[in-house]
């Protein structure tokens, strides 16, 4: 696999919510290579914000050579981002990250996702071989719900209860009575934290995506490590690097 | 056109290389260059034994900047020894070891396990803290910088670079101690201690509070502290701080570096210091100069 860097083009741009956007680009040659669970590095336009912008991929289209990213707008970097209009170009960089692992298609798999953690499941969704039911918790607003459809069945949740459950993804999961041989999760790291205690408790493999500050997206800098219960044969430490190693990981291997 | 220049002995193809720690050993991106491209790759500080650096967050993005305190994470000289010396050895470029240490010691049995390694130059940060002195780095203190630079030049088999801390007074107090102590060049400047705070979350945005500065934010001083130091010494200097592109080098060329590194930069842009190799040509073509020693220190 080779990481490419270009200025892609944008397809378009929308607003599924106020503060969450949906961004599609055009790259062949990322699309030809990326798969789910894995990320690309945006660099801003704005010389004085330096560092890339991690951001997931969310569905790719590998006929038409294009990619698909959901982002909420957090500070100056997304909100420049969600200033593109169809023509204007992104500085890219990726495929990025290890991405989720495949699935045995004899097996099942819940997928969770816990706010702007929902993003990523999508594409995994729609490329797992195995049963698939995902999880979806929000806060107060559903986005993307419909799009997980399609690929089977699918449960939310809400803080404030106006849909689903009310509470957190593993509060549906509860209240839903679903298992699977397979948990796939990203979101906030208190979820990731629960998802992994109550994966292990019912003996229940796991893997989590984690998110971590970022300087060069690629491995060389030693900023985004996340502790693990291992030494690690790159760092020989009890780190692993979320961008090159991650960002999935196994949960037992994960100190959170 | 001459773009070779000549440190402490050891000829590079030009006056490009890497900033410690913001490359790693080349691995990850040797996918977007050819390392043979570059004068020079710098490694991570490597110390003898490993290092699990601090906590997370460990860096923050600042205007035109940014903050870190990886806490010099590395993997020991073992398993640098068997791995990433190697691993830079199939390209044709010079390879500067970055050494990092808590003690005097520390530091002496980096530089003799190296000995009989391919390494072309060694590089010593003395932005440490050294433990036996309470905590103060090396290199904020003229008689610790003399004292680690004369008893690492007595074990090192390579000639030895001096990476001084901005993080003083004057800077040219620490370049001439460290010329005193035997340095065979010096670098300059590592990155400036700093502080970022989260408002949203009133607390700091480092888990170790303070980090070092670092990008083209802290450029000007850099070049102000080259000069400074090129006034005061004979050795060499590689000058770096916030060096972008081929116009950034240029500008710490005149101001008296015989070579330059590109950190931060690489984090914008992977293929940044390359681009600076072929923007120094770029000027020179521009300007008819010769010979990149014509811009070394033409600026006085
Ligand atoms: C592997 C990975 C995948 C991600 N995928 C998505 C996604 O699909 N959709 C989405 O909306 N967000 C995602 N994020 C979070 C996203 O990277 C941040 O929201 C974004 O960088 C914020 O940039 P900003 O300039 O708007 O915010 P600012 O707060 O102004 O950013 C300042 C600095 O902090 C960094 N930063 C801020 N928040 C985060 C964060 N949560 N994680 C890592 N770095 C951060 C920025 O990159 C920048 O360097 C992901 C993060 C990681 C690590
Ligand atoms: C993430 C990061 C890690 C660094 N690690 C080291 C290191 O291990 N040893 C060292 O001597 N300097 C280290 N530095 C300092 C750089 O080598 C360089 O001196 C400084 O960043 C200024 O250059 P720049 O503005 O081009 O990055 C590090 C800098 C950064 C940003
Ligand atoms: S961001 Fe540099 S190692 Fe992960």
């Amino acid at each position: 696999m080779t990481k490419i860097r270009e200025d892609a083009l944008v397809l378009r741009q929308d607003a599924l919510l106020e503060d969450v956007f949906s961004l599609w680009i055009q790259s062949e040659a990322i699309a030809a290579q990326a798969r789910a669970g894995q990320f690309l590095s945006l660099y801003c336009r704005e010389g004085s914000r330096l560092l890339p912008r991690p951001i997931s991929i969310c569905q790719i289209d590998r006929e038409r050579g294009q990619i698909r990213l959901v982002y909420r707008t957090v500070g100056a970097g997304t909100r420049e981002f969600a200033a593109c209009r169809a023509g204007d170009r992104i500085p890219v960089l990726g495929p990025l990250g290890n991405g989720f692992p495949e699935i045995d298609k004899d097996k099942s798999a819940l997928l969770l996702g816990g706010g702007i953690g929902i993003p990523p499941m999508l594409e995994a969704a729609r490329e797992l071989a195995c049963r698939k039911t995902a999880v979806l918790g929000y806060r107060d607003q559903m986005f993307l719900k419909e799009e997980f459809e399609p690929f089977g069945p699918v449960y939310v949740s809400s803080e404030d209860g106006s849909f689903g459950t009310r509470g957190n993804v593993l509060d549906a999961v509860r209240e839903n009575g679903l298992t699977a041989d397979v948990i796939l999760a990203c979101g906030p790291r208190p979820m990731l934290k629960a998802v992994k205690e109550y994966a292990a408790a019912r003996g229940i493999e796991c893997w989590l995506s984690l998110e971590e500050r970022m300087a060069c997206g690629v491995g060389a800098c030693l900023a985004c490590v996340c502790q693990t219960k291992d030494v690690d044969g790159h760092s020989n430490v009890h780190n692993r690097r979320v961008c090159k190693d991650g960002p999935v990981f196994r949960a037992e291997e994960v100190e959170l | 056109m001459n773009t070779r220049v000549n440190i402490a002995g050891v000829e590079l193809k030009n006056p490009v290389m890497t900033a410690s720690g913001t490359f790693g050993s080349g691995e990850e991106y040797s996918e977007f260059m050819d390392l043979g491209c570059l004068g020079a790759v710098v490694t991570k500080g490597v110390a003898n034994v490993p290092w699990p650096g601090n906590p997370v967050p460990r860096i923050a993005e600042t205007y035109g900047g940014m903050l870190n305190a990886i806490g010099l994470q590395n993997p020991g000289i073992d398993v640098f020894v068997r791995r990433d010396i190697p691993f830079l050895r199939q390209f044709d470029t010079k390879i500067i070891v970055n050494v990092c240490g808590r003690t005097t010691e520390d530091y002496v049995e980096v530089v003799e396990r190296l000995a009989d390694q391919p390494a072309d130059l060694l590089e010593i940060n003395i932005s440490c803290p050294n433990v036996k002195e309470g905590g103060i780095a090396f290199g904020q203190d003229p008689k610790a910088v003399e004292a680690i630079t004369r008893e690492v030049k007595r074990h090192a088999r390579q000639p030895v670079i001096m990476k001084l801390s901005p993080n003083v007074t004057d800077i040219t107090v620490m370049a001439k101690a460290a010329e005193a102590g035997g340095a065979d060049a010096l670098s300059l400047i590592n990155t400036l201690t700093g502080m970022k705070i989260d408002i949203h979350r009133r607390t700091f945005a480092l888990a170790n509070k303070t980090g070092g500065l670092s990008g083209p934010a802290i450029k000007p001083v850099a070049v102000r502290m080259v000069y400074q130091a090129a006034q005061a010494v004979r050795i060499p200097i590689i000058g770096m701080g916030g060096i972008q592109n081929g116009e950034d080098a240029v500008e710490f060329l005149l101001a008296g570096a015989t070579a330059v590194s590109v950190g931060t930069a690489s984090f914008h842009n992977p293929m940044a210091a390359a681009e600076t190799v072929r923007g120094i040509e770029d000027y020179m073509r521009t300007y008819g100069i010769e010979d990149v020693n014509q811009l070394i220190g033409a600026v006085r």
